[in-house]
């Protein structure tokens, strides 16, 4: 299995395909659907934004809290689709991808490819597991919006499945998404 | 007439919300691990992953999955009980209040508009039916909202008849294609009104997996369903494969002379239930 470190540089990417399985290690940053929406209200006001978007990750998670212990709760992705409207201005703003769960739409591959950036798959449902990758987090932004706000984690070896490419690749078989 | 306070039903809430955020069903494990043993490349690597999750969860305590749910509280009341002490929702909402916050679980409860998050996970979802006897049983299920999202009511006509459930219940399930967490459970409710199929189809949720209605009718559409779903090729967590879904379990209720509601409630693979009796 791959291992990568964040951030990722431009040949990585390219190397990445559809259906690969890594393992990710670095900074990202968790968003769900509240904190995007704060996100493009502070893009819509030309605001500072809560962490720079340049080669940054955002994970699509809203973690449990965190036992005694640990840097953070159980922490699996949440379904990627409720962000398709969100990615493709984030990316075209220098995100350099996104980690979740399930298709995303086709505005969402194209951006991918004309960023060059990648979306990775994380397993949906393994929470716990993810848990134990995350050695460090952080509140970033947003604390009113609990599960939901934006956290910064450094993770160790997240399993992960590249789910779309920069060549236009997707391991989803096409559905209605 | 058999008395009960309402605090002890808050307390088996508790107990039965701390268990099943943490663990799966035998049943579900045990599904799980023979789809493992039949996928190949990202599918088994995904199942693999999920596996390896549920004995994190379990050994450590933790909740298998981020989202521990909505909480449904499902209670079967026996008619020749009298509860006493405060008032049955509070008391409901008070075990799942303290077991959210115990258990290190997520809150994902909010306002439908504000989204203001109530930061409890309360107010639990509860349903009481009241039956014959002198028992109280108690059923939870965390349910999560991936799955839920893609769940659906269709209000068929009499003459779609059994090829009009079957496609909504195929259809359901394709369109939802990676997003529910597959491999998915199906519980489907056929008959009642608008509301109540809604309920056939979550209560069906409740039925161990492998198990057949006990009408041979909707037994045949369980397994027909099942065949033509997992032929669709979505596999485990989209990534393809054979096992699109563990199970398809049908609940039939007697409906009006117009018309043939069928409501199809999506269960990711996480399948968490416990239950008590008082």
């Amino acid at each position: 299995m791959k291992k990568l470190t964040l951030p990722l540089s431009q040949e990585e990417k390219i190397a990445l395909h559809a259906g690969d399985c890594v393992l990710l290690s670095g900074t990202i940053f968790t968003a769900r659907d509240c904190a995007h929406r704060r996100i493009f209200e502070l893009l819509d006001a030309d605001m500072p934004l809560p962490f720079s978007l340049k080669d940054a990750f955002i994970y699509y998670a809203g973690p449990c809290p965190a036992p005694a212990g640990r840097a953070v709760g159980s922490c699996g992705p949440t379904t990627s689709a409720r962000m398709n409207t969100f990615a493709p201005r984030l990316l075209d703003s220098g995100l350099g991808g996104m980690i979740g769960k399930g298709e995303m739409s086709d505005e969402v591959g194209k951006a991918l490819q004309r960023n060059n950036a990648v979306y990775f798959a994380a397993i949906g449902g393994a929470g716990a597991l993810y848990a134990h990758a995350v050695k460090r987090s952080e509140l970033v932004a947003f604390p009113d919006l609990l599960s939901e706000a934006v956290y910064r984690f450094e993770v160790e070896d997240f399993p992960l499945v590249v789910a779309m490419d920069c060549h236009g690749g997707s391991v989803y078989r096409k559905t209605s998404c | 007439m058999k008395i009960v306070e309402t605090t002890k039903i808050g307390q088996c809430v508790y107990r039965l919300a701390l268990r099943g955020c943490t663990r799966l069903t035998a049943g579900c494990k045990g599904a799980l691990a023979c789809a493992a043993n039949r996928e190949t490349g990202a599918a088994r690597f995904a199942l693999q992953t999920i596996l390896e999750n549920e004995e994190i969860a379990t050994r450590e305590g933790m909740p298998i999955c981020q989202d521990t749910g909505m909480a449904c509280v499902f209670l079967e009341l026996g008619q020749e009980v009298h509860l006493s002490g405060m008032p049955l929702t509070d008391a409901v909402d008070e075990g799942v209040r303290r077991a959210y916050a115990d258990g290190n679980f997520r809150k994902s409860i909010c306002d439908p508009l504000t989204r203001r998050n109530t930061g409890d996970n309360t107010p639990a979802h509860l349903h009481v039916e009241i039956v014959a006897g002198d028992k109280i049983k108690i059923r939870f299920l965390p349910k999560g909202f991936g799955s839920e999202n893609m769940s659906r009511l269709n209000m068929l006509t009499p003459a779609e008849g059994r090829e009009g459930i079957l496609d909504t219940i195929v259809e359901t399930v394709r369109s939802a294609g990676s997003r529910p967490c597959p491999p998915v459970v199906v519980g489907v409710g056929i008959g009642g009104s608008f509301d109540s199929c809604a309920y056939l189809a979550k209560k069906a949720l409740f039925r161990p997996l492998g198990t057949r209605n006990a009408r041979s009718d909707v037994a045949s559409i369980e397994k027909e369903a099942l065949e033509k779903i997992n032929a669709l090729g979505i596999g485990a967590q989209g990534f393809g494969g054979s096992v699109t879904a563990l199970d398809v379990l049908c609940e039939a209720a007697p409906t009006h002379i117009a018309g043939l509601p069928v409501a199809v409630n999506i269960q990711c693979h996480c399948v968490r239930y416990e239950e008590e009796a008082l």
